[in-house]
């Protein structure tokens, strides 16, 4: 373990009577990283974060925060560390701003500077005209981006963020995908748990994909789309004829018309050869176009049911 | 560590001064002893089976003792429960306890500023009763000489240092259920189901002590503390009820308190 790693987990596991919500993660955030922590409702990735925060003890297993323990060490583990689980949560009955005095109380450092600091993040959350308040009487839009502000406040060098844009409208979520975007290029390490593909896909470069309590994949972002097989689909007016063509070219495997189209695997070069073959043959071609799996059909291989476990799908 | 605890100190004031329940309750404790003068004031009879009950128009210093006394059956302990019972148990309802937890406090701190606050309270509550019975006892029927439980006559400074007294003693009883009240709340996290506790268990103590074949424990009960400012209204003042209540509610205030410590300290912060 290293103290400069962000986050290192190893063999956490977190058992509530017979449900085992958590069965023994690892987890390893590199100093940099936007890390997604991607699984499915009820998949253990909100039980996960709450132990790595402390919140909640694991049954078995170790948690390091830049190399502290925070259910040894307790609060100053938490040293540089700050985000939400399950969404910011604050006192309803006090002003956004008064809530953000009262964590800068809990926080350690001059409260007269902090004053200041929570001026300037008001701003930067747009809530500065709001922050008068009461926030019991806020949308749920202007708490999440309070709790970016509280978030920061602690001058964070690890930021762990629990579904951060869930309940947001397009404009919303396209505002704090922009500020992860921009903490991240400041040098904040981001872990950032989401069941929206599209935001992993567009904010990370490393994932962890969880599935009842297990993680099934962690590495790369760019590692795991390049395991999905590349096909490709051909469509042609005379579909038989090209299907009979199909089936005889060499380096071609695995034909299935669906769709009025024709689905095969093949490498690069099988597929060059196969146009050219198509052309010889006067088999007219409307399109022949390589098909990648997503992050999504990745993510449901992975995490659905009837589909076959990760490990098999990723090798 | 005390500057920290200072400052999560009052930040717990200052939520509780932000919160409805908290003038419900010293509202109650002020307007009672003033209804209390108001009645009497309006009729002829008065509490005269009572300790100092038929002094009470002699002189405004009588009016607290009385409602003290009137008031330790379940008014205070429901007055002090509302906010005990509630200052944990509420951070669950808001899901505010992983806000908090996850800054740069360790739980023995929040939990430390918790328990001052909820005493605060307390104090302030009894104080509160207690100069504001003085205050309309006054009014109504000037700041005379008391005549204490032995039948002497006390100076009305003397006595109003007897009645500082007796409230600082009255503080202590009442702190058992302000710390019973935590432990509910820190256990249950059910704001209503930890008041409700607090004065059941305040009641229940009330109820021993007055029930046959308990006199062997009666010295022992948290109600029976409340009577013991009584031994500084005697002549010469006995020390004896206050020196048994000083240890009979350290103990009330220190086994609830270390259990709901150990509870804080170790429970998970899970969504509710």
């Amino acid at each position: 373990m290293n103290d400069s790693q962000p986050v290192s987990a190893r063999g956490l596991v977190k058992v509530y009577g017979e449900l085992v919500a958590v069965d023994h993660v690892d987890l390893t955030v590199e100093k940099g990283d936007v890390f997604g922590y991607l699984g499915p409702n009820g998949a253990g990735k909100t039980t996960s974060l709450r132990m790595l925060l402390g919140l909640i003890r694991p049954t078995e297993g170790s948690i390091r925060l830049f190399g502290r323990d925070p259910h040894v060490v307790g609060a100053k583990a938490l040293e540089g560390v700050a985000g939400f689980v399950e969404g910011p949560t604050f006192y309803p009955y006090l002003t956004a701003r008064r809530n953000l005095r009262l964590l800068a109380a809990y926080d350690d450092g001059d409260l007269r500077s902090k004053r200041s600091r929570i001026e300037e993040l008001l701003e930067l959350v747009e809530l500065r005209d709001r922050g008068d308040d009461k926030v019991g009487g806020y949308s749920h839009g202007m708490r999440q981006r309070l709790g970016i502000a509280a978030a920061l406040l602690r001058d964070p060098k690890l930021l762990l963020l629990d579904e951060p844009t869930t309940g947001l409208d397009p404009a919303g979520m396209r505002d704090m995908r922009d500020l992860v975007r921009r903490l991240a290029s400041e040098g904040i390490t981001v872990l950032l748990s989401s069941h929206l593909l599209g935001e992993v896909e567009e904010l990370c470069n490393r994932v962890a994909i969880i599935r009842k309590g297990r993680i099934v994949y962690e590495g790369q972002l760019q590692d795991l789309l390049a395991t999905a097989s590349t096909g490709y689909r051909l469509r042609s007016p005379e579909p038989d004829r090209a299907r009979a063509l199909l089936l005889n070219q060499p380096g071609v495997r695995e034909v299935v018309a669906s769709d009025g189209a024709l689905r095969f695997q093949a490498d690069e070069d099988a597929v060059a050869a196969l146009s050219i073959a198509l052309g010889q043959a006067r088999i007219g071609v409307t399109a022949l176009v390589p098909e990648t799996a997503s992050l999504e059909e990745l993510f449901l291989g992975m995490t659905e049911d009837e589909q076959p476990r990760a490990e098999e799908a990723v090798a | 560590m005390i500057a920290a605890v200072g400052r999560i100190y009052e930040w717990e004031i200052a939520k509780l001064l932000a919160q409805k329940r908290t003038y419900l309750g010293l509202i109650a404790a002020t307007l009672v002893p003033i209804v209390f003068v108001v009645v009497l004031v309006l009729q002829t009879g008065g509490p005269n089976d009572v300790p100092l009950g038929r002094y009470i128009r002699d002189t405004g210093l009588a009016v607290p003792f009385v409602v003290l006394f009137f008031m330790s059956i379940w008014g205070l302990p429901l007055i002090t429960a509302l906010v005990a019972g509630d200052i944990v148990a509420a951070e669950s309802h808001n899901d505010t306890l992983k806000t908090i937890l996850t800054r740069s406090r360790d739980r023995g701190q929040v939990f430390a500023g918790k328990v001052l606050a909820t005493l605060t309270y307390t104090f302030a509550v009894v104080f509160a009763l207690g100069l504001v019975g003085l205050a309309a006892g006054s009014m109504a029927w000037g700041f005379h000489p008391l005549t204490s439980l032995s039948g002497t006559k006390v100076a009305p400074g003397h006595g109003l240092v007897l009645l500082l007294g007796s409230l600082l003693v009255y503080f202590l009883p009442l702190a058992g259920i302000a710390c019973f009240g935590l432990m509910l709340s820190t256990v249950t996290r059910n704001s209503a189901a930890s008041v409700v506790g607090s004065l059941m268990f305040a009641l229940l103590m009330q109820l021993l002590g007055v029930l046959p074949g308990t006199e062997s424990v009666r010295p022992y009960l948290l109600g029976t503390q409340f009577e013991a400012w009584h031994g500084f209204l005697r002549t010469p003042a006995d020390w004896a009820p206050v020196i048994r209540a000083i240890w009979v509610c350290a103990l009330y205030i220190s086994i609830p308190l270390g259990a709901a410590y150990l509870v804080f300290l170790r429970r998970d912060v899970a969504s509710q």
